[in-house]
């Protein structure tokens, strides 16, 4: 059992938590996920591993309410426990001799994008970051992303906080005036399907984080495959994070919704469970 | 004087037409009478061919005597002596090319139904038998198991019985690895599964679920927090693909991730959280053990037609008769020497078929078994919602990647001395389909059994 040593939340459908799993913090890295169940009827959700500490041997994840096991996840609080929190899963961010590197974050993926902004930041890279949400009130992680950045910009779609506009607007405005080793985007599918467009066009290396349908993690049930420039890779022993001039967005946006309408009815379901 | 009844007792067995329908154990088991009437057929051999015939070397003869004799309990201590998981073994052995191969009464009728009377002696013992096992004396010397399949809980379970501190680490969140991930419900009761590993529990095997050896500690961190010996033991790995076209549409599935969703994930429960696509019409693709298991899931869960498709024959089928045999009863639909070429989808990626071929069997190739050659002119289109590829794994590289020295083949299995499982490095151990490939419980339980003696010999 895994105790939530912290919860808050950071907007109104997405907090943020920190686990009690000491083995788990001793070896995580930026880039990297975990896998949990809430109680031991649970699905396995994977989730990427927004900071750790070693010494308190925490780990914190963010999550936004998206189905049945978010919505019972964000039912536990401090001092309840998780039924079984695995990982660190998958291979963890690159972050060795760059100079200067644009971070886009889209929404919960901002969650994720951070650890890597810091861990880039750390090494003496020069971190830009663009930040994009639907309005103001989701906006997350401000403060923490301008002090990993030189310049930290933020979008929102209504222009009620930042700029009005999407992501890559500014990321085109950041290419335009900067020299860039690398661009990591990690959010919507559909965002980081545009960046990578978008970056193919300045001819910048582009990694994108992937985080598909999964259920163990290890390489051993291959739902989470995905296509990269033709080939097929899983992305929890290859992955999570690809090169996004290769992935194939439409394949993996298409493959998310494998289950939407068993999502739904389950969601439906939990909502009745807990009016009752 | 042995019952010279020429054919072995029935199994008695839920009706095809009502199984294929839920997820309850299809062979129900012998009564105390039946299994009596069968241990009666065994002629008690003097050189005892059968003994050699099974990979852990149960005394069967003498098990057998004991059931003559209604000692079921006797019977029982005679089995657990050689192998940690007998109510398993008696379930999921390929007895016919083991020791019941090897029986003198085959020769003329049907061997003696060895595997149904050491599953109903471990079933006996479950039922009846309320004591725990003894916990050995700890000799103070720890091991350390990753994986808790077959081979894994074979080797933890004999040198837990030599008095060695055992933890098993897991990287799921139940232990039992394809025991409980893959083999389905109605093959092997996951409730079995799990009284065996609390019987190993009782002997004071520790077992650590949630824990990827090779990301959350390596072998090396294993031995720095005093292990003295490691036995790896997991499991046979990554899902292959055909590489054909349209393997990625929405549909298509690995037997694994099928196996796991339904199995290990319980998603044929009306409450699961965890969902699984039923199909219409389902085609499983192979033709061994876990192509069955597949495809017989796949009717459970309501498929109207359930297709094997193997490119060769029933000749060169390599799954088990009485597997087949069952698949058939419960109205599986075997097209055989076909072989997909492409998956078909519709504008949304889901599949609506796939593009096969109709092949035809030439000389044996390197396997020994006929080669498959394309027939002129056969391209047909097979309509199906839902296709798994059940065509082996290849290994995973968690362990070899993060374990410095550990010698690999060019397939990525690691290389061991056949007789004691010992690999490259000095301590470090391994057995089953990690060594292997993908083989069966009953040869991954004999590696994890050999590593035991051999780390026992090397620790002495």
């Amino acid at each position: 059992m895994f105790e939530i040593v912290k919860k808050e939340a950071l907007n109104p459908t997405v907090s943020r938590m920190v686990i009690k799993a000491p083995l788990v913090a001793q070896k995580a890295q930026a880039g990297q996920f975990i896998i949990l169940r809430v109680d031991e009827r649970g699905e396995r959700i994977p989730l990427t591993i927004a900071g750790y500490d070693r010494e308190a041997g925490t780990v914190t994840i963010i999550y936004q309410i998206v189905g049945a096991t978010t919505m019972r996840l964000d039912r536990l609080q401090e001092g309840d426990c998780l039924h079984d929190f695995v990982g660190p899963l998958g291979k963890p961010t690159e972050t060795e001799g760059l100079k200067r590197v644009a971070v886009v974050g889209g929404g919960v993926g901002c969650a994720i994008a951070l650890p890597v902004a810091q861990a880039l930041a750390a090494k003496g890279t020069i971190v830009d970051t663009v930040a994009g949400f639907r309005n103001k009130d989701l906006v997350i992680l401000e403060e923490e992303f301008r002090a990993a950045s030189k310049e930290y910009r933020l979008m929102t779609d209504d222009g009620s906080a930042g700029e009005k506009g999407l992501v890559t607007e500014a990321l085109k405005d950041l290419l335009e005036k900067n020299t860039y080793d690398e661009v990591i985007a990690i959010g919507p599918l559909v965002m980081m399907k545009f960046v990578s467009l978008l970056t193919k066009e300045y001819n910048v290396k582009t990694v994108v984080s992937m985080n598909p349908v999964m259920i163990d993690g290890t390489g051993m049930c291959g739902g989470c495959r995905i296509s990269v420039g033709g080939e097929t890779k899983f992305a929890c022993v290859d992955g999570p994070e690809f090169d996004g001039h290769l992935v194939d967005f439409d394949l993996a946006m298409e493959r998310g919704r494998t289950y939407h309408a068993y999502e739904q009815e389950r969601c439906n379901l939990f909502k009745k469970e807990v009016q009752e | 004087m042995a019952d010279m009844r020429l054919e072995k007792q029935p199994m008695p067995q839920l009706a095809p037409e009502i199984r294929n329908k839920n997820f309850e154990e299809v062979a129900l088991g012998y009564t105390e009478e039946q299994a009596v009437a069968e241990a009666n057929r065994c002629l008690q051999c003097k050189h005892q061919p059968c003994v050699g015939g099974c990979p852990v070397q149960i005394d069967i003869p003498a098990f057998i005597q004991k059931v003559q004799q209604r000692d079921f309990e006797g019977a029982y201590q005679i089995i657990s002596a050689q192998s940690a998981l007998p109510a398993v073994c008696g379930r999921v052995c390929p007895q016919e090319t083991q020791c019941e191969g090897k029986c003198v009464r085959g020769i003329k009728g049907e061997p003696v139904a060895i595997g149904r009377l050491e599953r109903f002696v471990a079933d006996w013992h479950m039922a009846n038998v309320k004591e725990p096992p003894v916990k050995p004396e700890s000799n103070g010397k720890k091991i350390a198991i990753i994986g808790s399949g077959p081979a894994g809980l074979t080797c933890a379970g004999d040198l837990a019985r030599k008095g060695y501190e055992v933890t098993v680490f897991e990287a799921l969140h139940v232990a039992g690895g394809v025991l409980v991930y893959g083999i389905p419900e109605f093959r092997l009761p996951k409730a079995i599964v799990a009284k065996e590993i609390e019987g190993l529990k009782a002997m004071g095997v520790k077992v650590e679920t949630n824990m990827v050896i090779g990301r959350v500690l390596s072998v090396d961190d294993l031995f720095a927090m005093g292990f003295e010996g490691i036995f790896i033991g997991s499991g046979a790995g990554l899902p292959r693909f055909m590489g054909i076209p349209g393997e990625n549409l929405k549909g298509v599935f690995s037997a694994n991730e099928y196996l796991t969703r339904v199995n290990l994930m319980k998603a044929y429960l009306p409450d699961s959280e965890t969902p699984i696509q039923r199909g219409k019409k389902v085609a499983v693709v192979g033709g061994g053990n876990v192509a069955m298991d597949a495809a017989r899931c796949a009717k459970r869960l309501g498929a109207e037609e359930v297709y094997i498709v193997y490119r060769r024959s029933m000749e060169e089928i390599p799954a088990r008769a009485e597997e087949i045999h069952h698949a058939i009863e419960e109205g599986i639909i075997f097209k055989t020497l076909t072989n997909p070429t492409e998956i078909l989808g519709d504008e949304h990626q889901n599949v609506v078929g796939m593009t096969c071929l109709e092949m035809e069997l030439g000389a044996p190739d390197e396997s020994g078994r006929r080669r498959p050659m394309v027939k002129e002119g056969s391209e047909h289109r097979l309509d199906t919602d839902v296709v798994i590829m059940a065509i082996g794994t290849s290994p995973n590289p968690l362990i070899r990647s993060t374990t410095p020295g550990l010698e690999t083949n060019k397939w990525g299995c690691i290389v061991t001395e056949e007789e004691s499982g010992k690999t490259s490095r000095e301590g470090v151990y391994a057995g089953g389909d990690a060594v292997t490939g993908a083989a069966t419980v009953i040869l991954a339980m004999g590696a994890g059994k050999q590593a035991a003696k051999a780390i026992d010999e090397y620790l002495k």
